[in-house]
């Protein structure tokens, strides 16, 4: 399992290279053929053990939220912008690295002392916050960092409690390492894995893949929202961490098909496979787009439950990530009935 | 014939169920088309065959629904909205589910606190189960269901559920049965999805590549007192779309369907729309662009239960599409 190594790598939105990288890498000894397309997707193509001619698309994004460097003060702090979804309130007083080396820095926002008694009923906005590499002056600051670099979330991949783990970017870090783990296994159909860039945008990625690739069938990887939390009514918690492999039904972009979201939980009960339907029905991920992409493709969401997600804290549960891991690979052995696609409709 | 709109009305077919309207309509089309096929969405896709440029008809199959979330303890089964379901709207509604199971939507807490911040998550159905273990075995986690909404012919109206876009539907059908002879390469599309965004429709415009498309579907009218402004009204005709906030009807479509209006003597309106879009607002994107229009039916009440549309506005309609198919664009 790749998850402690993919996390660590920065992957903001449209500066996915170094997940590109080392997934490439370790997908080579496994591929037919790699190619990487203009926009940065990295596709990975594996011919299969039949002769149906079909193919099956496993996608996961490469990319996680992050900040943008968009302004430098003339006392040599950093303003941002957010790349993707991230709450204001997760980003004070967090570690960040700036930019391709790394270059550490902190977020800072003015002392609670000196907030009136309206701001400090408010959540802070990005515009107040600022990031603090330690420059003594505008000057230092512009030799180490410029704008448009990328800054990430600093934080380790921290094994705790029973089979949790705590790490930034599992979202979809997750996904890129099931499809790393599933590999190896034999499938009848020809495969391609798409690791996508800028999900988290707007699933601009995945676009370009599903009109390349035209697949049969598609099954996305992801993370998901995990609400398991005080404070929260039982209905509205969207999945719970260790309950196993999200199936979703519907969300904010997809609709999936009824036929192929009960398959998929009746073979994850009949293999003894933990899972549970994503409960919610907000949100999207790169099957909204495919699903509509190409004359229209069949399309499944399997996600791993993240807790904090979007945030430098994420938790999952390994129990929930080993059980996508085993929830796909029994999905391609399914596959390989010929009529599946056809039986969905 | 008003039989066959009851019957289009009366089929569950919220967004993402499709497949009960479809194998009706793909019945009753068998003797009028040349192939029907589906995509891999569920689009059911009617050709027939004829010369030159490809024409292609859009109606969307489905309808606003709720789909199952998660129980509660009490027997609750709480929902999501399927499409522009008004939380406010539905309260106390009756809704069906697809496997034939009724509730109530009923507020999850009590009422007036539930209606001074109205949303999806303080409402649930009430199916008369005694606890969860009971309304496990009713209704599974990702049923869907519809509004109940009885169809009633009443003098010039007629009042559903669904006519959102069976309405359209049925026109697109009785075109197709009653065209003598196609001018045109003819596509009937029957999508799937596009009360969650135009979804089927995004699909079915890359594989068909029309060079024309035309999107046959409800509008609203400014003819009552809750009604927006705008001139189109119920008994005034056809309605020609100019514009939504999805599409601007291309000239070259305008003036066709105007033309044919003047010489077959079809009552028309002009349509504008400020807001909301149909299929075709995501046909003409596609490709290198599709040329694309829509024939709407003026339509009160639309997204509610009590859907209200004329009935020679309608038979408008279906002379329209009719005439459309035996000469082309």
């Amino acid at each position: 399992m790749y998850l402690s190594e993919l996390t660590a790598l920065s992957g903001v939105s449209g500066n996915e290279r170094a997940v590109r990288n080392f997934i490439k890498e370790k997908a080579a000894p496994y591929a037919d053929a790699v190619e990487i397309d203009s926009m940065g997707n990295l596709l990975v193509f594996q011919k299969g053990t039949g002769n149906s001619g079909k193919t099956l698309m496993l996608c996961a994004h490469m990319d996680e939220v992050g900040l943008i460097v968009s302004r430098i003060t003339e006392e040599g702090f950093l303003k941002f912008k957010t790349v993707g979804g991230i709450d204001p309130r997760v980003l004070v007083s967090k570690r960040v690295c700036v930019g391709e080396v790394g270059l550490s820095g902190v977020i800072g926002r003015k002392a609670i002392h000196l907030l009136s008694k309206e701001e400090r009923k408010k959540a802070p906005e990005i515009k107040n916050l600022y990031v603090d590499i330690g420059a003594k002056d505008k000057e230092e600051a512009e030799s180490k960092v410029s704008i448009g670099d990328y800054i990430t979330f600093n934080s380790a991949y921290v094994p705790f409690g029973g089979g949790l783990v705590k790490a930034k970017a599992v979202d979809n870090r997750a996904g890129c390492a099931v499809l790393l783990d599933v590999m190896q296994e034999p499938c009848s159909w020809d495969r391609v894995y798409a690791f996508t860039v800028q999900e988290e945008t707007g699933l601009r990625g995945a676009r370009l893949c599903a009109r390349r690739v035209k697949p049969d069938m598609a099954l996305v990887l992801e993370a998901t929202t995990c609400s398991d939390l005080p404070e929260t009514d039982k209905h509205m918690m969207s999945t719970r961490l260790g309950g196993g492999a999200a199936i979703s039904f519907t969300d904010g972009t997809t609709s999936y098909n009824r036929k192929l979201v009960q398959r998929l939980y009746q073979l994850a009960e009949e293999n003894h496979i933990p899972v549970q339907y994503k409960q919610t029905a907000t949100g999207g991920n790169d099957a909204g787009i495919i699903h509509v992409s190409a004359g229209g493709i069949l399309t499944a969401a399997i996600s791993v439950p993240a807790r904090y997600i979007h945030s430098p804290v994420s938790v999952i549960s390994l129990v929930d990530y080993e059980a996508v891991k085993k929830l796909t690979k029994v999905w391609m052995q399914e596959v390989s009935h010929a009529e599946l696609v056809t039986d969905f409709m | 014939m008003q039989n066959l709109l009851q019957t289009l009305c009366d089929i569950k077919a919220p967004s993402g169920c499709e497949s009960a309207l479809a194998d009706f309509i793909s019945e009753e089309l068998r003797p009028y088309a040349d192939e029907i096929y589906r995509d891999a969405l569920g689009n059911l896709i009617v050709h027939k065959k004829g010369p030159g440029k490809k024409l292609m008809f859009c109606a969307h199959m489905d309808e606003l629904g709720v789909v199952a979330t998660c129980y509660g303890e009490k027997g609750q089964i709480y929902v999501a909205a399927l499409g522009g379901v008004v939380p406010h709207r539905i309260l106390y509604k009756r809704v069906r589910f697809m496997n034939g199971t009724e509730g109530v939507i009923v507020p999850d807490g009590d009422e007036n606190d539930v209606l001074k911040n109205i949303k999806m998550g303080k409402l649930y159905v009430d199916i008369g189960a005694r606890d969860e273990k009971t309304a496990k075995a009713m209704v599974a986690i990702g049923e869907s269901a519809v509004f109940v909404g009885d169809y009633v012919d009443q003098g010039d109206v007629i009042i559903s559920k669904a006519l959102d876009d069976r309405a359209g539907c049925y026109a697109l059908m009785r075109g197709l049965m009653e065209a003598k002879q196609n001018a045109q390469d003819v596509y009937a599309v029957f999508t799937v999805s596009e009360e969650l965004g135009l979804r089927g429709a995004k699909a079915v415009g890359v594989s068909i590549s029309p060079d024309y498309a035309v999107a046959l579907d409800v509008t609203r009218t400014g003819d009552t007192a809750s009604g927006p402004k705008m001139s189109t009204a119920l008994g005034k005709g056809a309605a020609i779309k100019i514009m939504d906030s999805s599409l601007i009807t291309h000239p070259i479509v305008k003036e066709r369907l105007k033309a044919l209006c003047e010489k077959r003597n079809i009552l028309w309106q002009p349509e504008v729309l400020e807001r909301g879009g149909t299929d075709a607002g995501a046909v003409h994107l596609t490709g290198g662009g599709v040329p694309s229009g829509c024939i709407s039916i003026p339509t009160r009440n639309i997204h509610s239960p009590g859907e209200m549309v004329d009935k020679h506005d309608l038979e408008n309609v279906v002379a329209l599409v009719t005439a459309l198919i035996e000469e082309g664009m």
